[in-house]
């Protein structure tokens, strides 16, 4: 099972011709990824080589995907276009098969041009958009998988662990931890660090708890907002699973972006201390520190009688 | 990106919200021109830095620190007020519960003409996480802390969120009238503000507008008495104006540079550097050092894609702190090698002959090569397995965390 993405999913690539685009089509054809193809307007019909293959350019998403069929999308596309992007892709999905999966890996957009294509998505309930400003989603395969971002593929293995992240490199940290516990992933998810966002936290936790190959989750939030706060409150109703969780930033001053834009505290609010009390509220098994989320998975996998 | 009070009353002024005449003062003897420009019984002398709580600040001497006068804002009721004021503020250090004991130096100035208060108000403009909108926050506590109004009367505060696609509607407007007791003339100037500084909030990419107070007049009139205004830096391509209104004096001059090479960077007070790949590993990785009893002297991401030139460039920022007594670098290589991390550690080691101890954690992409690199090194490098071991290693080698 694994969630949202399916290990053969059929991917197409926004940007394929660009730098990062090609680069990262690439490494994801590398994994095992079944790339489609790609979409770069002004450049339909010519072709793209990746890893000694040939792979077809479009025009518009609504060609790409209806000769296709492909399930999900993923853009590499500069801040200035990105929004735009993410909606023409959601609006192409929407009307083509009613359904697709959105991931914009792009850092640095426009915030209130993200409040617009958040709408916009929302509008189109079939569309998932997941980022931006993220490092995508992966659903390792027992060979290859679906690798659609920029995480290293080969660091994660199949399994039962499902995590979900703001961050990059945490996110990576976490997958490196289940390993050194003899755990594989179901899904990995980046959300992203930007304060307007596609898919939440409690979004991922609903969908790890209905699905059967998840059997734990690990959970990674940082300052600012209060997703983290919610996702708790969400986790102490409707998840039986066991969660495991760490927040970033306990040691960031107030007022002050770390990196990330959203990851700031404003107005006292949004802190670490605040959301790591909401994780112990909920029972959720907190790491003080990223090193021991293996440690504290193992514990909480022997507690719900898993290991 | 914040600007200062004058130049944000320059842009409502600029979108048809009411403000009053004002002139931007850079010296004693441009306040007091302003002061017979104005032509005010009473005018306000304001300190302009970007930092809230300025009416309750505390001047000091630069030098000394000797205290000159309590309140960065003043009103002044004659000439020889307006003089004493300026001089006392201009040059001096200001200290609010916002800019931390070391305050800020005021360079900028701004004298204003007095107005009669029939009513003081509060309006901020915000994108809300949350509604993932626009959110319009206003409330009949004017001039006092939001914070402090949204813990004890959160009843007094009344918001309104926008649909983007359909923006500010006119029942929106009445609604927070009605709200806020606004009737007649007032409800009138109130929604074309309202109208207005929603326009500059989206056509100028604010991160957020507060007016606090914002002020009904004994005439009746809506006006805008304070403006801090903040910008989404990421929508800077669009505005070149930025440029001008930024005042780099108020910002960090290394985090500025940094900004410039694609790194991430923010200085903090403790004694242990740090350069990490990430931004959510870069503060985990303050957090930690914390734990093991150190203090992060820094937060500063690297990015996805860093090369040697670049880790080299952070290890010379990293050492501009005097008060760095050792490194922490942790990287986990996705797309950036563990390799060429280490090839530009000991490029920037030799570079800068770097005499603090340093530590370095390496997994992730290449990590065996990357850690055999290091270790054919006769450079004093310090490897670790993971983050606490990291973190660890470089408390105990600074000598804890005395």
């Amino acid at each position: 099972m694994a969630i949202w993405i399916e290990e053969d999913a059929k991917v197409l690539v926004q940007g394929i011709t660009g730098k990062q685009g090609h680069f990262h089509a690439g490494k994801m054809v590398e994994y095992g990824t079944n790339i489609v193809g790609g979409c770069t307007p002004g450049k339909g019909g010519q072709t793209v080589e990746l890893e000694g293959k040939e792979f077809p350019v479009w025009d518009s998403m609504t060609e790409a995907i209806t000769v296709t069929d492909a399930d999900a999308t993923v853009i590499y596309v500069p801040p200035p276009f990105a929004a735009e992007v993410i909606m023409e892709a959601a609006e192409a999905f929407d009307s083509v098969k009613g359904e697709g999966v959105v991931i914009c890996i792009t850092e640095g957009i426009p915030t209130l041009d993200m409040v617009k294509a958040v709408a916009y998505v929302n509008n189109r309930p079939g569309v998932r958009l997941i980022g931006p400003n993220c490092p995508g989603i992966i659903t390792p395969g027992e060979k290859g998988g679906a690798k659609i971002g920029i995480m290293p593929g080969h660091i994660h293995a199949k399994g039962r662990i499902g995590i979900v992240s703001k961050s990059g490199t945490l996110t990576y940290e976490a997958v490196a931890q289940t390993m050194s516990i003899d755990e594989g992933q179901s899904t990995c998810i980046g959300i992203g660090g930007d304060p307007v966002n596609g898919t939440g936290f409690i979004e991922c936790l609903a969908a790890f708890e209905n699905d059967p190959q998840t059997a734990a989750i690990v959970m990674i939030g940082e300052i600012g907002g209060n997703a983290e706060q919610e996702a708790a409150a969400f986790a102490a109703e409707n998840v039986s699973k066991p969660i495991v969780g760490f927040v970033a930033g306990a040691t960031a001053p107030p007022g002050k972006r770390m990196g990330h834009a959203g990851a700031i505290i404003s107005g006292g609010k949004g802190t670490a201390e605040e959301k790591f009390e909401a994780f112990k509220q909920a029972g959720i098994a907190c790491a003080n520190d990223p090193s021991e989320i293996g440690s504290v998975l193992l514990q909480a996998l022997k507690d719900a009688g898993l290991r | 990106m914040n600007i200062h009070e004058y130049q944000g009353k320059a842009m409502l002024r600029e979108f048809g919200v009411p403000v009053l005449e004002g002139q931007h003062c850079t010296s004693v003897e441009q306040a007091l021109a302003a002061y017979d420009n104005l032509n005010s019984k009473v005018v306000a002398v304001k300190s302009q830095i970007h930092a809230g709580g300025r009416g309750k600040g505390t001047l000091y001497h630069p030098q000394t620190r000797e205290e000159v006068m309590q309140g960065g804002v003043k009103i002044a009721f004659s000439r020889d007020e307006v003089e004493t004021y300026s001089t006392n503020i201009l040059g001096n250090v200001l200290v609010t519960i916002q800019t931390g004991d070391e305050g800020k130096v005021v360079k900028n100035l701004y004298v204003e003409s007095g107005c009669d208060i029939a009513h003081e108000y509060y309006l901020a403009l915000l994108v809300d996480r949350d509604n993932k909108s626009v959110l319009i926050m206003a409330s009949t506590e004017g001039g006092m802390d939001i914070e402090h109004v949204a813990e004890h009367t959160p009843e007094k505060i009344h918001k309104v969120i926008i649909d983007v696609n359909a923006g500010l509607l006119g029942f929106q407007k009445r609604d927070l009238c009605l709200a806020l007791g606004l009737s007649g003339m007032s409800l009138r100037s109130f929604g074309k503000s309202l109208t207005a500084m929603y326009e500059m909030f989206v056509s100028q990419d604010c991160a957020m507008v507060e007016i606090n107070p914002l002020v009904k007049s004994k005439s009746d009139e809506i006006i805008a008495l304070d403006a801090k205004i903040s910008f989404d830096e990421n929508a800077e391509f669009r505005h070149k104006n930025w440029d001008q209104l930024r005042d780099l004096s108020e910002e960090e001059d290394v985090e500025i540079r940094a900004k410039e090479t694609g790194l991430s960077y923010v200085k903090l007070d403790g004694n242990i550097g740090c350069l990490v790949n990430g931004a959510g590993l870069a503060m985990a990785t303050m957090d930690v050092i914390k734990l093991y009893g150190g203090e992060p002297a820094n937060f500063l991401d690297v990015g996805g894609g860093a090369d040697e030139e670049q880790v080299k460039t952070a290890f010379s920022m990293i050492m501009e702190d005097p008060n760095v007594k050792g490194i922490l670098v942790n990287i986990f290589g996705g797309i950036m090698r563990c390799d060429i991390i280490a090839r530009g550690v000991i490029a920037a080691t030799e570079a800068l002959s770097l005499e603090v101890p340093l530590v370095v954690r390496l997994a992730g992409t290449n990590v065996e090569q990357g850690k055999k690199i290091l270790a054919a090194s006769d450079l004093n490098i310090h490897p670790a397995n993971d983050l606490a071991e990291g973190a660890q290693k470089i408390v105990s080698l600074i000598g804890g965390d005395e």
